[in-house]
């Protein structure tokens, strides 16, 4: 009587939560299915509950900077696999098929652009590329973008969007936490502003580094943000978690967050705290 | 207590612990008896002493890190006080508590007057609830940072001794800033106008100790394992069974040769044969003579020449094409 036993229940994968594809996105907070065109003019940002879906480096791109202004550089490092790292697939195989799939070549883009007229360097991360995390690239990308902002002078304005460090490239993963923030130390050391905002999830390594070293902290509204995961913190602690914790409001509450600015007002916000800064007395 | 407790033994050490064993009841039973083994026992403690350098020099790197974990593995007070002529502990991070799972304070090794720290487990059920298994909360790096910032005050160089399985995942530790404790650790240290040496002593865990973690120097004793999370943590995710840290091991190249390969580490400190466990004084002595070593080259030079190359030391890491 095989078949009548029950069946082992195998683990099932957390459903992936890809960027909304086709003409009709349902949004996981309310349920709602909206048309996509609809979506894109409010930012991916749910016009019946709010909630800031996740969205790529290009939808940052127009909503912190004026039309046309973004202009990319270092596109084309790439890793070096320097592990050979190999679990059930080649990491090489891995980041050559996320090249493919999402169309970008790196979990962060840099470059220059202007805010409301304000010359801003900018480095976004993006999720969809292997969770948003930090490998070697990722490192020297935001470290370039670093130099950069150093070189002009102008401010520099992180939006993470990541899971944290890239396990495929093991410890040069992690020296990329240690790397971004001397770059940052020295950043500061000319006086120059450095704004992070962090969305929706930024855990691990990034926030360990460079997305908690900012001038000023914004966060969009209920971004997972966070050390180690809820998932790890429940295992250990062995108890479910308070509502709201590591989402933005509770971050706040504990003393890590300036502030918590809705998607649609980003640009206008941190276009104000620019203008205060280049005042002169 | 000395290191030659023997209560715990690893897999691969039975071959060896057995023979030993044999060589023992040998010697007993010759005392009692009045029958002379003298041959016969010499020659099998050569076979003894070959085999476990044979084990000892072919190691996996799984095996390392169980040697890494080892819980008679001397911890950071037991190198410092070793190491040390003089220590006296300084407590507290002067904003919220005093984390027992750092030990922080200031020291003399020979000539030198250091500021010391270093994660610290503990040994046994009730010394490793005290110590937190050697995991800080965000405290106990705000703590190490509140003692670099002394030792940056008065001109003294920064030891950091890293041994630990992770920073703290709990909420509490959420609550206060585990990520920002970090990062702020590594902002500050890249820009310490003082020697800093790090030496991983044990287990290097991800961002909890890299949190100490930032120098001129990184040195690694030869067991020692180093990586961006721990090898169950990456196979519980990529294998998405724990089990396979084994394999996650081979694949992160988490031991103290790879990081010399990686150029990660600037030293590998040798430890005695069947890990510092063996031998906590030998262990001790060879940690400080690769302190002093590098001591003695950094303290000469200029403290705004120092900070540069340490910049450039970690703006080269990674590995990259374009």
């Amino acid at each position: 009587m095989d078949w009548f036993k029950r069946k082992k229940e195998s683990l099932k994968p957390i459903q992936k939560k890809e960027l909304p594809d086709g003409l009709w996105i349902k949004c996981d907070g309310c349920g709602e299915i909206i048309f996509k065109k609809e979506l894109e003019k409010k930012f991916y940002v749910c016009p019946h509950c709010d909630m800031h879906m996740r969205v790529g480096n290009d939808v940052y791109i127009s909503v912190l900077l004026d039309k046309g202004s973004f202009r990319e550089f270092n596109k084309n490092i790439k890793s070096a696999d320097p592990l050979e790292f190999t679990d059930f697939k080649h990491y090489s195989d891995r980041y050559k098929a996320t090249v493919k799939k999402t169309g970008i070549n790196e979990a962060v883009v840099t470059g220059t652009g202007s805010l409301d007229k304000h010359k801003v360097v900018v480095a976004i991360m993006d999720f969809r590329f292997l969770g948003g995390s930090m490998g070697s690239v990722v490192g020297e990308k935001i470290a370039r973008a670093i130099d950069k902002a150093l070189k002009l002078k102008c401010p520099l304005i992180i939006v993470s969007s990541s899971g944290g460090a890239r396990m495929h490239e093991g410890v040069l993963s992690l020296m990329q936490l240690a790397k971004t923030s001397a770059k940052l130390a020295q950043l500061a050391k000319m006086g120059i502003p450095y704004i992070s905002i962090l969305t929706n999830p930024t855990t691990g390594g990034t926030t360990a580094s460079f997305a908690m070293l900012g001038d000023v902290h914004i966060a969009e509204p209920g971004a997972l943000i966070g050390f180690a995961g809820p998932r790890v913190i429940k295992q250990t602690i062995g108890q479910d978690l308070p509502k709201g914790f590591q989402r933005s409001e509770f971050v706040q509450e504990h003393g890590f967050l300036d502030l918590i600015v809705h998607r649609h007002e980003l640009k206008e916000r941190i276009s104000k705290i620019l203008s205060f800064l280049e005042s002169k007395n | 207590m000395a290191g030659k407790n023997k209560k715990f033994i690893l897999e691969f050490e039975k071959p060896v612990i057995e023979l030993e064993k044999k060589i023992q009841e040998m010697r007993d039973h010759a005392a009692s008896s009045g029958i002379k083994l003298g041959g016969d026992i010499k020659r099998l403690e050569t076979k003894a002493k070959e085999l476990r350098k044979q084990i000892f020099s072919n190691l996996s790197r799984w095996q390392r890190v169980q040697l890494a974990r080892h819980p008679m593995r001397p911890y950071s007070l037991d190198y410092i006080e070793r190491i040390c002529s003089y220590f006296e502990e300084f407590h507290g991070d002067r904003l919220f508590a005093d984390d027992k799972a750092i030990v922080a304070g200031i020291g003399m090794i020979d000539e030198f007057s250091v500021v010391i720290l270093g994660q610290q487990k503990g040994r046994g059920t009730k010394q490793n609830l005290y110590r937190n298994f050697g995991m800080p909360n965000p405290e106990g790096y705000r703590k190490a940072l509140r003692l670099m910032r002394f030792a940056a005050k008065f001109n003294k160089p920064i030891i950091t001794l890293i041994d630990t399985p992770g920073a703290y995942p709990g909420i509490g530790a959420e609550e206060r800033g585990q990520a920002e404790a970090i990062a702020r650790n590594l902002f500050e240290m890249s820009h310490f106008p003082v020697p800093i040496i790090n030496v991983i002593i044990g287990e290097g865990a991800s961002g909890g100790a890299l949190g100490i973690g930032v120098g001129d120097r990184i040195l690694m004793l030869e067991n020692g394992w180093y990586s961006v999370i721990s090898p169950e943590g990456c196979a519980a995710i990529l294998w998405r069974d724990a089990a396979n840290a084994s394999k996650a091991a081979d694949a992160m190249k988490v031991t103290a040769p790879d990081l010399v390969d990686l150029k990660i580490i600037d030293e590998i400190v040798k430890e005695p044969v069947g890990g510092s466990h063996e031998d906590y004084d030998l262990a001790a002595d060879y940690v400080k003579k690769a302190i002093l070593k590098h001591l003695k080259q950094l303290v000469k030079i200029p403290a705004d020449k120092l900070i540069e190359q340490r910049i450039e030391k970690f703006s080269k890491m990674g590995a990259w094409v374009e």
